[in-house]
């Protein structure tokens, strides 16, 4: 298979050079499988994200907070279909990625298998869950794909409100009333090291990173989005007077980074295997809201049917030519 | 699967502001066009990206193929003497 081989040197070349691949492309089917894998699990992510936040939008504290809840909440479920769209466009189906998704095939960020117990919570998700999504996103920006990095440009553009509407929550907290601070600490405390586990294993346990990287779908290792990731947050924790939940944290002069503690990666890759605080309750969420709303898509089915009825009844001779 | 078949592919074009051109967006999926305008709505303009939208079936465009690239478009590399900095005038005369 002399050829095969050629066409992915070829591709290896292209993507070397900074070409952007496009569907219609020829690619090698590893790279197909590696994108629709990963961009699914991305637009699972989004999906199932709105659930932890959704939990607080009847109990938001003012008009204020419920509004903004509601628009970061909506916007998730616009990142979900941007990337829906954009995994569409290798070949795989909307149906069968959803399918996917609701039998436990399909993955998505560990991070939503944790409970938001306060409202403290809401601001933590989006400081650090959503901070730790863009140190991410911006990078994929510049992947190969083209429709995937079209989607994370959209994505990143919005991206930053989420972040900054959590990090002003926890401003607001942090400098409200003993208790405000301490709920603060406590969301912190909780969601520090699961975020920090969001860029997923390090280097050496992460074998399909180099070939993302050569492939330029990935452009830095889980390991460096992790290290920008924390240099960037620890001046913003000490700016709101919080402590992060790592005696071990401290600058490092020579690396001219922060070092920080080891992660339990037991924790990680139990939470991946489904036994995370709820991991059970998110699919049974998302399983429950699909088959409940079957009835909105059947109706839309058959309005849409009806209409076109009466249009072709409207039109005989409109009819006659299109057939 | 409740839904029968999986409703059509829609490719979403948003116009910016008058006076620009509409510029593809992104695609979804809906039952019809009505309703593929009104979903594009929420999903490509939620902060005044738009004062216009098309909507088109995915299935209505005929796309070159890649394949054709060069037969396509090499021809237009080689005519030079179609870009203005193909001509040498003094500076003096200016520009129109």
């Amino acid at each position: 298979m002399a050829p095969k081989i050629d066409m992915e040197a070829r591709f290896l070349d292209y993507v070397s050079a900074e070409n952007k691949v496009e569907p219609k492309h020829w690619m090698p089917d590893a790279y197909r499988k590696t994108l629709v894998r990963q961009i699914s699990q991305h637009a699972h992510s989004e999906i199932v994200g709105m659930l932890p936040e959704a939990n607080w939008i009847t109990r938001a504290p003012s008009l204020r907070a419920k509004l903004i809840l509601l628009a970061k909440v909506q916007d998730e479920a616009g990142h979900g279909l941007y990337l829906y769209s954009s995994a569409e466009t290798l070949g795989t189906s909307r149906d069968q990625m959803i399918d996917d998704l609701h039998t436990g095939k399909a993955k998505y960020s560990s991070i939503f298998n944790y409970p938001t117990l306060t409202w403290a919570d809401m601001g933590a998700v989006g400081w650090l869950v959503d901070g730790a999504a863009i140190q991410n996103q911006v990078m994929l920006c510049r992947t190969s794909y083209g429709p995937y990095s079209r989607a994370m440009v959209r994505i990143c553009k919005e991206e930053s409100f989420h972040q900054r509407q959590g990090y002003e929550l926890m401003m607001h907290l942090a400098r409200g009333t003993k208790e405000q601070k301490a709920m603060a600490q406590d969301a912190l405390n909780r969601w520090w090291w699961p975020s920090l586990m969001m860029f997923g294993p390090s280097d050496d346990q992460s074998p399909n990173s180099a070939q993302s990287m050569a492939w330029r779908i990935k452009r830095k290792s889980n390991d460096e989005l992790r290290q920008e990731f924390v240099d960037k947050t620890v001046p913003q924790a000490e700016f709101l007077g919080l402590t992060l939940p790592d005696p071990d944290l401290k600058w490092n002069e020579e690396r001219g980074h922060y070092d920080f503690g080891p992660i339990d990666w037991a924790e990680f890759f139990a939470v991946v295997a489904g036994n995370g605080p709820c991991n059970t309750e998110r699919l049974e969420a998302r399983r429950s809201a699909h088959a409940e709303g079957a009835w909105v898509r059947e109706a839309a089915t058959a309005y849409a049917a009806k209409q076109a009825a009466r249009r072709a009844a409207a039109a005989p001779t409109a009819k006659a030519s299109a057939a | 699967m409740s839904t029968p078949d999986q409703w059509p592919l829609w490719e979403v074009f948003v116009r910016s502001k008058n006076g620009l051109s509409h510029k593809h967006s992104g695609s979804l999926h809906a039952p019809d066009a009505e309703m593929a305008l009104k979903n594009a709505r929420d999903v490509y303009t939620r902060r005044s990206e738009g004062t216009s939208i098309w909507v088109v079936p995915s299935s209505a465009i005929v796309a070159s193929a890649p394949d054709e690239r060069e037969v396509l478009f090499a021809p237009s590399d080689d005519k030079v003497y179609r870009h203005p900095t193909f001509y040498e005038i003094p500076d003096e005369v200016g520009h129109m």
